[in-house]
């Protein structure tokens, strides 16, 4: 995967996608905006969210623990993974166990992460997501590019031509005569996958919350293929990260108040399902939970990094971002794409690995619109800029990076009068150029510049430049001072 | 080491300076109650493009019936306290067989007023967790002493040993374009009927 700059550009390149993504960050915004809105105790639910997660994670141990021990009570059995390889292993053997060629499977970043698809297929096991959004994204060999919605790039006329294509070989065929229409492509998915729900022996889910203390497990969801594949199987298993512990029931008061409304922009998603290990004559009667680390407990040992476990996975913060909103999810190159892609990557990986997680850091604007939608409230710009120190620090030595180069020499320009007066007499040579390049005045009065040369062109084709002033700050009191 | 062992110390050894004290968590959101909460509650399931009837306990059966329309093959799961006229009780059945019905009726634990929400814990007339997702159309009867003004209130009414369902408005998604569009999997249609009456009533 290239380097976030790299990707981004690419990604900027394509106007059908960055329309695309406007439009749904904007819907979403809206909407969201409109139900927090309608709650008086939204900063407090947000204070309890954080304080909730905060506790939970300080002994996180204990909580564990206390979580195993409530699952195996209630009939459940405990794995526990290290890493994505060793999680991927317990579900294939689960599944070579009972003999399945294929699994459904609830759409679910945990084993995203993990790459758990292709780990099965090795295994000669198809695993279909059954989300119909992921479903999209599969049958078209695609990635996700956002934690919600995430075929959001792609348009109506795209996933009809995928499924009219793809869906034949993975089992039903898309029916004749398919349109374009919404209704009609959810049809086909609804036709298509039934047949897999109602033959399915195996699911796999992953979970958005533990409760600790009754080993209860919690998947929110919309369409009800999550419903599907939690209870009509025979044998279920959850791999869940072990940052989504809360410690009592009582407490998911507080997270779905906060994530449906930070999430899709509803008041409650349609449906939520809970389910505290195995229920004679209910649903699946052989349950299994993959504990995962892969990189948690790195994270979990960086004190100001620390909370971006407690992201309850909302999207929100993407969906106000504006350099999500113009490079879409693909260029973070990781299924946590946006603002908490950014920080959590680098903090689950660690620094100074490889390239494409060092760029993440860099891939926002410190705008702190993503702390301000966070339920959670997890201080991203804070972690962003703990995080580029530490990938600074890690490439000491090396060669020098570009931004590097460019604080050094604004270091050497500030740091002496002398040459800052040198370097603001050049802002008068500018003005003099401004003349042959487009002029435009900016609402407020403000001159801009509208087309420059190359480089400089690469920032004015697609926006206005502010002209520097016609005189510094320190040639003007100089002058007004006699 | 075995891997659990190996992350348990791992999560030590992270938060080996770790200030281990609980913060106060404040939970004043709790008493925070709406004003008239069935009046809310069914002005919320509208909302969420649930259809809707109040009725009373005497106009139950009738309006059952009307909320069914022209299904034909409707299950009633066990311990359901209404008669319905031509219907097969079916606890029983694979999926396969489930499939195959057109409808299905049941009760609700609880509905909670600020989010229009339907919780079912699956207890008699509810049925297992199945019944009330592979049938196209869901009717379900709602007393309206089981109504409850948020989201706590609810969580503090349920037990987490049965395995729960919440249910907002029928199926649905927006994964299109973001263009919502009733029902991928779940029913189609929800129909949710609030009965009104004396608390020792039936249903
Ligand atoms: S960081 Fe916060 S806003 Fe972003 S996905 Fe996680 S919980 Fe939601």
């Amino acid at each position: 995967m290239p380097a976030f700059p790299v990707a981004a550009r690419e990604a900027l390149a394509d106007t059908q996608l960055r329309r695309n993504l406007a439009h749904a960050t904007g819907t979403i915004r809206a909407k969201r905006a409109a139900v927090v809105g309608e709650v008086a105790e939204w900063e407090e639910l947000r204070l309890a969210g954080a304080a909730i997660k905060d506790n939970t994670l300080r002994r996180l141990d204990e909580h564990l623990l206390t979580l195993e021990a409530a699952l195996q009570a209630r009939g459940a059995t405990v794995h526990w993974a290290r890493d994505a390889r060793e999680a991927c292993a317990v579900v294939a053997g689960i599944a070579r166990d009972h003999g399945v060629d294929e699994v459904v499977k609830v759409k679910s970043m945990a084993t995203q992460e993990i790459g758990l698809n292709e780990v099965l297929a090795e295994h000669g096991v198809t695993a279909w997501e059954t989300d119909l959004a992921e479903l999209i994204v599969q049958l078209g060999d695609d990635l996700p590019s956002h934690i919600l919605v995430p075929a959001i790039h792609r348009n109506r006329a795209e996933i009809r031509e995928i499924f009219r294509r793809e869906m034949g070989a993975a089992g039903r065929p898309a029916p004749d005569g398919l349109t374009d229409d919404p209704a009609e492509l959810a049809g086909a998915a609804r036709l298509h996958l039934r047949e897999k729900f109602l033959r399915a022996k195996m699911a796999v889910s992953g979970a958005n919350f533990a409760v600790a203390e009754s080993g209860t497990l919690v998947v929110v969801e919309s369409e009800g293929n999550g419903r599907m594949c939690l209870t009509l199987p025979e044998v279920l298993v959850s791999v869940v990260g072990i940052e989504k512990v809360v410690p009592t029931w009582s407490d998911l008061d507080v997270f779905l108040q906060l994530l449906p409304r930070s999430s899709t922009g509803e008041r409650m998603n349609p449906y939520t399902s809970a389910w505290s290990g195995v229920t004679p004559g209910d649903g699946p009667q052989e349950m299994h939970v993959v504990l995962l680390d892969n990189g948690r407990t790195r994270a979990l040992a960086d004190e100001v990094g620390r909370q971006a476990l407690r992201c309850i996975r909302c999207s929100a913060c993407l969906n106000v971002c504006p350099v999500y909103e113009r490079t879409g999810g693909h260029a973070y190159g990781s299924v946590y794409p946006g603002p908490i892609g950014a920080i959590l990557n680098p903090l689950l990986k660690g620094v100074g690995v490889d390239e494409q997680t060092d760029s993440l850091p860099y891939a926002s604007s410190l705008c702190g619109a993503c702390f301000e939608a966070c339920p959670v409230r997890i201080d991203i710009p804070e972690v962003l800029v703990h995080l580029r120190s530490q990938v600074v620090d890690a490439h000491r030595g090396g060669a020098p990076k570009p931004e590097a180069v460019a604080m050094k020499a604004a270091s050497w320009v500030l740091s002496d009068a002398r040459r800052l007066g040198l370097a603001e007499r050049g802002l008068g040579v500018a003005n003099r150029a401004l003349t042959r390049f487009g002029r435009r005045v900016l609402p407020g009065g403000r001159r801009a510049l509208s087309r420059l040369p190359w480089p400089g062109s690469l920032w004015t084709d697609a926006r206005d430049l502010p002209a520097p002033p016609r005189e510094s700050f320190r040639s003007w009191w100089r002058k007004e001072k006699r | 080491m075995t891997a659990r062992e190996e992350i348990l110390a791992a999560v030590r050894g992270a938060l080996r300076d770790a200030d281990r004290t609980e913060a106060a968590v404040p939970r004043g959101y709790r008493s925070a109650t709406a004003p008239d909460v069935v009046e809310l509650f069914a002005e919320r399931v509208v909302d969420y493009r649930a259809g809707l009837t109040r009725c009373t306990t005497a106009e139950l059966p009738g309006a059952i019936r009307a909320a069914l329309g022209a299904a034909r093959k409707v299950l009633v799961p066990e311990g359901f306290p209404v008669e319905i006229d031509g219907t097969a009780a079916a606890e029983a059945g694979t999926t396969a067989e489930l499939a195959a019905f057109d409808a299905v009726v049941t009760t609700a634990a609880l509905g909670i007023a600020t989010t229009g929400t339907l919780v079912l814990d699956h207890g008699p007339g509810q049925g297992r967790r199945a019944l009330s997702l592979v049938p196209d159309i869901h009717v379900c009867v709602l007393r309206e002493d089981r109504i409850v003004p948020g989201v706590p209130q609810a969580v503090a009414a349920l037990d987490p040993a049965r395995p729960q369902t919440w249910i907002s408005g029928p199926s649905a998604t927006s994964d299109i374009e973001l263009t919502r569009v009733e029902g991928v999997h779940g029913p189609r249609t929800l129909h949710v009927i609030v009965v009104a009456g004396p608390p020792s009533g039936r249903v």
